[in-house]
């Protein structure tokens, strides 16, 4: 087949814009049916997300494949981190139903918005310039802010969208600055010419550099840029929580990994500094912050805090080796946070969310599987071997290690020893504190999300080869 | 006095300032931080074409309405997650957005 109209190839995008037409005719067929038929755009949605991962995976010629001129590249680390971000997006859809099936929150706009938001994150981590960067961030962004607010009726939810919506185009604002500033100091916008063109030293590109990470760190969630986390994950529906721990975070590290290492490589002291800074603060605040919160999906947001600054510590170190930590932990974390929040999401008492932490004592005794999972994911989240949890961390330190960065890993070390602690109490109320009552049944398809993540813990690490060599494979294209 | 790409940029950093001031100090309500995010977003717009003028180079025009499109559809998401908040709270005063501490 010929995909080259306006001299351009339009094989390498070929899966995005299987997904982005799809999304418009479901589109259709949502509002042609009425919100009767959000159960049939939902599986559709599914379907074509899988769809688009097949094209992904078998269709599109091995190597690497640019188009636009350079500004969209896919290559392994490209490839890699599609899957991803494809499975986060199928899985969120599927632990959906539930929420979708109550008669006030039918709406099948839901799942394009979500489908909308994927072909934004797939276009982000193919960026090859900052024009794409942007409007991949954007088409993502903009999606997100009307999901988090997706329970109309509810005003914590659409707090939720607001703030989240306010402090995101204070970000991607200060973060166009910083590309304007880029352009005019290098003469490009394209991440190759970038990197030829910037020189150590340049006060212009400096200063866009250090805007362009504002609003990355911002949608990363990591330290100073961290202030709508929690607010967001506690009022945005469970499902749409879940959805923001894994999907989108891994988009915008992807983007973040690429931009520094591709763009940037012959400044690196400069990013290196701010990396590192952002990376202490985040591990800090995560671990501290988590402490003294009642809510549990409050904790969780600040666990996500404390777990990009760990995933940063890899970015730090700035190597193939730090990438592929990167790259595993954000396989890792994704899979570790969807777990907790679909069990979350799972646990009902009397119909009502169970969202206080002592709502989840005694649950060893209620439902003795649920706890048992649950003990694993936190164990995991903690950093606690065997489990998936610590070979992400493991990878990280090492490469930090290796690239001499022993202060930084010693502090992460540390933060990871307090974070433990806040996992641990949630273990401890759910194991030995009394009983607060029996929990309704789980929904099947929410129960298999959570088993299949468990278990990606519990034996992650008898058999870790095929996805630490896929890492190190997808780490390696970028250098 | 010939005005050249340094006054331009004082223009948008001037801009800039006076849009993230706008949110911080904004004591009222949430259509001023609307207006201080459309007002980075032109300081950015200044500074792409500018560059791009001085450049010679059009790719800079191009990214500014890229930009401009963008800046439309975010204006309108933004006011129509507004209308849904104040239907449920019945007000759009900053210091009101409190439900959740942060």
């Amino acid at each position: 087949m010929n995909f080259t109209p306006a001299g351009y190839s339009l094989l390498p995008v070929l899966p995005e814009i299987v997904l982005a037409v799809g999304a418009m005719v479901l589109l259709m067929v949502g509002a042609f049916r009425g919100q009767r038929s959000t159960p049939l755009v939902v599986t559709l949605a599914i379907a074509l997300l899988i769809l688009t991962g097949v094209l992904q995976c078998h269709y599109l010629p091995a190597g690497k494949l640019t188009t636009f001129g350079g500004s969209f590249v896919v290559d392994g680390y490209a490839r890699f981190l599609k899957i991803l971000v494809l499975l986060g997006s199928a899985a969120t859809l599927l632990i959906s139903y539930g929420f979708l099936s109550e008669r006030p929150r039918r709406i099948f706009e839901y799942a394009i918005l979500i489908l909308v938001s994927t072909v934004g994150m797939m276009l982000l981590v193919s960026a090859g310039d900052l024009i794409m960067l942007y409007l991949g961030l954007e088409l993502m962004s903009l999606s997100l802010y009307v999901v988090a607010a997706s329970n109309r009726d509810d005003v914590k939810s659409t707090e939720a969208g607001l703030k989240y919506f306010v402090l995101g185009a204070l970000a991607s604002g200060m973060m166009l600055y910083g590309m304007s500033l880029i352009y005019g100091f290098t003469g490009t916008v394209n991440f190759t010419g970038i990197a030829a063109a910037a020189k150590s030293g340049s006060i212009g590109v400096a200063f866009g550099l250090v805007f362009l990470l504002a609003g990355l760190c911002f949608k990363v969630s990591a330290v100073p840029f961290h202030m709508w986390t929690p607010d967001v994950y506690e009022g945005a529906p469970t499902p749409i929580t879940a959805f923001f721990s894994s999907a989108p975070k891994v988009a915008a590290f992807a983007i973040f990994v690429r931009v520094v290492l591709t763009a940037f490589p012959n400044v690196t002291h400069e990013w290196q500094q701010i990396v590192v800074f952002v990376s202490i603060a985040s591990m800090a605040l995560g671990s501290f912050g988590a402490i003294g919160q009642r809510n549990i999906k409050r904790m969780m947001a600040y666990s996500s805090i404390g777990h990009m600054g760990f995933a940063l510590v890899g970015l730090a170190a700035g190597t193939p080796e730090g990438v592929q930590g990167v790259i595993l932990y954000l396989v890792i974390y994704t899979v570790m946070t969807f777990g907790v929040f679909t069990l979350i999401l799972a646990m009902k008492r009397n119909g009502h969310a169970m969202e206080e932490i002592s709502d989840f004592a005694g649950l060893s005794r209620t439902n003795p599987v649920l706890a048992f999972l649950c003990a694993m994911l936190l164990f995991s989240l903690a950093g606690i071997p065997p489990l998936a949890g610590f070979f992400a961390k493991f990878y990280v330190f090492t490469a930090a290690i290796k690239a001499g960065m022993i202060t930084l890993s010693v502090i992460g070390v540390l933060s990871s020893v307090v974070g433990a602690f806040y996992y641990l109490n949630v273990i401890k109320v759910m194991y030995f504190d009394e009983q607060a009552g029996a929990t309704d049944a789980v929904r099947i398809e929410l129960g298999t999300v959570v088993v299949v993540s468990a278990l990606f813990n519990m034996l992650f690490f008898v058999y870790p080869g095929p996805l630490v060599g896929a890492a190190t494979a997808a780490a390696k294209s970028l250098f | 006095m010939t005005i050249g790409l340094g006054h331009y940029l004082a223009v948008g950093a001037i801009l800039f300032t006076l849009g993230i001031l706008g949110i911080f100090l904004n004591r009222k309500n949430i259509i001023v931080i609307l207006m201080s995010v459309e007002l980075i977003l032109l300081a950015v717009n200044i500074n792409l074409v500018s560059f791009s003028a001085f450049l010679n180079d059009i790719v800079g025009q191009v990214f500014a309405l890229l930009v401009l499109t963008v800046a439309a559809a975010e204006a309108a998401i933004g006011l129509a997650i507004l209308v849904v908040y104040f239907r449920n709270r019945g007000s759009i005063a900053v210091q009101d957005i409190n439900m959740m501490k942060g």
